[in-house]
């Protein structure tokens, strides 16, 4: 009895998942395997996989995946000190840090790059200061690095959010038994706080990778069109040649290989670390 | 539990309910409109309003392409659209308007015979024209030595980093094939691999590739030269003085906007009634005025604070202009290209 109520709450995220995933996905394949045929019907087809296997696209897609590994790397960098201190502060302090860093996600993030452009640009803001002490203007926009910085600065809270919440759940005796043992602080810190961390580090990277390598948003802006990548060619699949067959063979190889280094990643961790349960 | 449930199928029945009456009441009444994004003077609909009883619902698309995605492959239904000329041409190939009688549309009139039965509509059937302009070269005079008149501005060295291309494939490869000589329409695989090589080798020289944030960034000088539509260029030199706009003598694009009515309308007379209010010379110069595009229609620009702009308005007879015709298939080759050239960027 008691199962069966518990299963009918179930109920709703069983129907949404299947309605708004499972069956897009399954969609998505099924325009992706297919082509239109001689006669106006969809036949089966591969070759919308080996239209993919161009120099073109496969330059496109590492450069998307490379982009995103830099803003993973950055964002890793940057998010778990502030995660850490966050973790390790009072409360107050807590809800101050993480108040300012929801705060400009109550924009919208359209908004918040288009504010970029403006403070970035030739004649922006950063450029307009730089001249009052005679710096010459500074071409910050339009390159890898721009878009870099776009990306970083759009998924980096999604980096600290989840280190965050491990590291609170860490119980204090564990340093404290580590310090009456003699740790030093960097034992301390690399024995026992880096190891706790894992599975939020793992969650914050996949949270920061999986947009960044499908981002076309960033890219356009942030890159003025000059740093294309995969997310762009599929936009323009199913937007400008209308050709939905390629967009979706493209979105199944970006899904693919996106799970695959995820499953991958899982495994190195659940190597390490076995008991906690890695959400992924 | 159960009555939660039956509270909140009450409560969906009543919403639908509530939707459909909504909906019907006053179906012959409305009329859905579906223009591109700031293409008309919003005080007009609401006096067509006024004046007619209809009530508008107004949607707006970015380009040509996503109002084919939308009519193409969702339910919506529309009573009036925009599509440009080539657009126009592909949606009658694939029977997607309905044919409008002329004789409802009584200002037809005002509207100058010159853009009636071009190419994409010989016979005056699907289309009423809305607006037109051409393709060009917007550029500051004070960051250009001398007067320019050639495409190959946009290829010249001494504007590295100052020149702005469309972030459009049929508009920027349009380009380049217009500068080798070639037609806007090239089918030829030699023509266009050319033309690719021109835009990859341009690349460098780019700032960026945009859409609508070019306006903004030539107004502040932020690029000296930019490729840009008529319209557009009349918009920014209202603001930038400094700003021009030429038609490069090797040719370029001449484009029509114009009103349709798809298949799948609703109240083809609300639709009719919308495209004749259009047409109406007050009111198509208060469309003209308001958004820098040029009206198809004299008495419209008589009418006009700005009716005789020379950007808007050049002497056609001395350009070699050409109209895009769909690509059907080729579309995905200028499409391959567009990519290849962007992917070789910032390299």
């Amino acid at each position: 009895m008691k199962k069966q109520k518990s299963a009918l709450l179930a109920l709703p995220m069983a129907i949404w998942l299947l309605v708004f995933v499972l069956i897009p996905i399954g969609v998505i394949v099924y325009y992706g395997v297919t082509v239109t045929g001689p006669d106006g019907n969809l036949v089966f087809s591969l070759s919308n996989f080996a239209r993919f296997a161009d120099e073109t696209y496969l330059k496109v897609f590492l450069r998307s995946i490379k982009i995103a590994l830099y803003a993973t790397v950055i964002c890793l960098v940057l998010g778990y000190p502030v995660a850490y201190i966050c973790a390790r502060g009072t409360e107050r302090f807590r809800t101050i840090v993480m108040l300012l860093l929801m705060l400009p996600m109550w924009m919208n993030f359209l908004l918040r790059t288009y504010a970029w452009l403006s403070i970035l640009e030739n004649s922006g803001l950063v450029n307009r200061i730089l001249g009052q002490f005679g710096i010459e203007r500074i071409q910050f926009l339009y390159s890898e690095g721009s878009v870099i910085f776009g990306t970083v600065y759009n998924f980096l809270p999604f980096m600290i959010l989840p280190i965050q919440n491990v590291l609170l759940k860490m119980d204090d005796s564990l340093l404290e038994a580590a310090y009456d043992l003699g740790a030093t602080p960097v034992q301390r810190f690399l024995r026992i706080v880096v190891p706790f961390s894992v599975p939020g580090v793992i969650s914050g990277i996949t949270m920061t990778f999986v947009p960044s390598v499908t981002t076309f948003v960033v890219s356009q802006l942030m890159g003025g069109g000059k740093v294309p990548l995969v997310g762009d060619i599929i936009e323009r699949q199913f937007r400008v040649v209308s050709d939905w067959h390629f967009g979706s063979a493209v979105s199944v190889i970006v899904m693919i290989v996106i799970i695959s280094m995820m499953v991958l990643m899982n495994k190195v961790d659940k190597s390490d670390v076995d008991e906690r349960g890695v959400i992924l | 539990m159960r009555k939660l449930m039956t509270l909140v199928l009450a409560l969906l029945m009543i919403a639908g309910a509530a939707m459909g009456l909504a909906g019907c009441k006053d179906e012959s009444k409305i009329v859905r409109v579906y223009n591109w994004g700031d293409y008309i003077d919003p005080d007009v609909t609401k006096d067509f309003e006024k004046e007619t009883g209809y009530t508008v619902r107004y949607e707006m698309y970015e380009t040509n392409e996503d109002l084919y995605t939308k009519l193409a492959n969702s339910n919506a239904s529309y009573d009036v659209i925009f599509p440009s000329d080539y657009m126009i041409e592909r949606m009658v190939a694939e029977d997607m308007l309905a044919k409008i009688d002329m004789s409802h549309i009584e200002n037809l009139k005002y509207i100058d015979k010159e853009f009636l039965s071009l190419g994409y509509d010989p016979n005056n059937e699907y289309s009423v024209p809305y607006m037109w302009g051409t393709l060009g070269i917007l550029y500051n005079t004070k960051m250009v030595d001398g007067e320019i008149d050639s495409w190959s501005a946009l290829w010249d060295e001494k504007y590295a980093g100052s020149i702005i291309m469309m972030y459009s494939q049929r508009d920027a490869i349009g380009a380049a094939l217009k500068s080798l000589g070639y037609s806007l329409n090239s089918m030829d695989d030699q023509e266009l691999q050319q033309a690719k090589d021109l835009l990859i080798e341009q690349s460098p020289l780019v700032l960026g590739y945009f859409m609508d944030e070019t306006k903004d960034k030539m107004i502040a000088g932020e690029a000296a030269l930019a490729l840009v539509y008529a319209g557009d260029a009349v918009y920014c030199i209202d603001y930038n003085e400094d700003l021009t706009y030429i038609i490069p003598k090797e040719g370029s694009n001449i484009f029509y906007d114009a009103m349709c009515v798809p298949k799948n309308c609703k109240n083809m007379e609300g639709a009719e009634a919308f495209i004749n209010f259009m047409c109406r010379p007050d009111i198509a110069a208060r469309n003209a005025d308001y958004i820098g595009y040029s009206s198809p229609s004299t008495a419209a620009r008589e009418q006009m604070e700005d009716g005789n702009n020379p950007y808007a308005y050049p002497d056609l007879s001395k350009y070699k202009l050409e109209i895009f015709s769909t690509m059907g298939e080729k579309n995905k080759l200028y499409d391959v290209i567009w990519t290849e050239v962007l992917a070789k960027v910032g390299e």
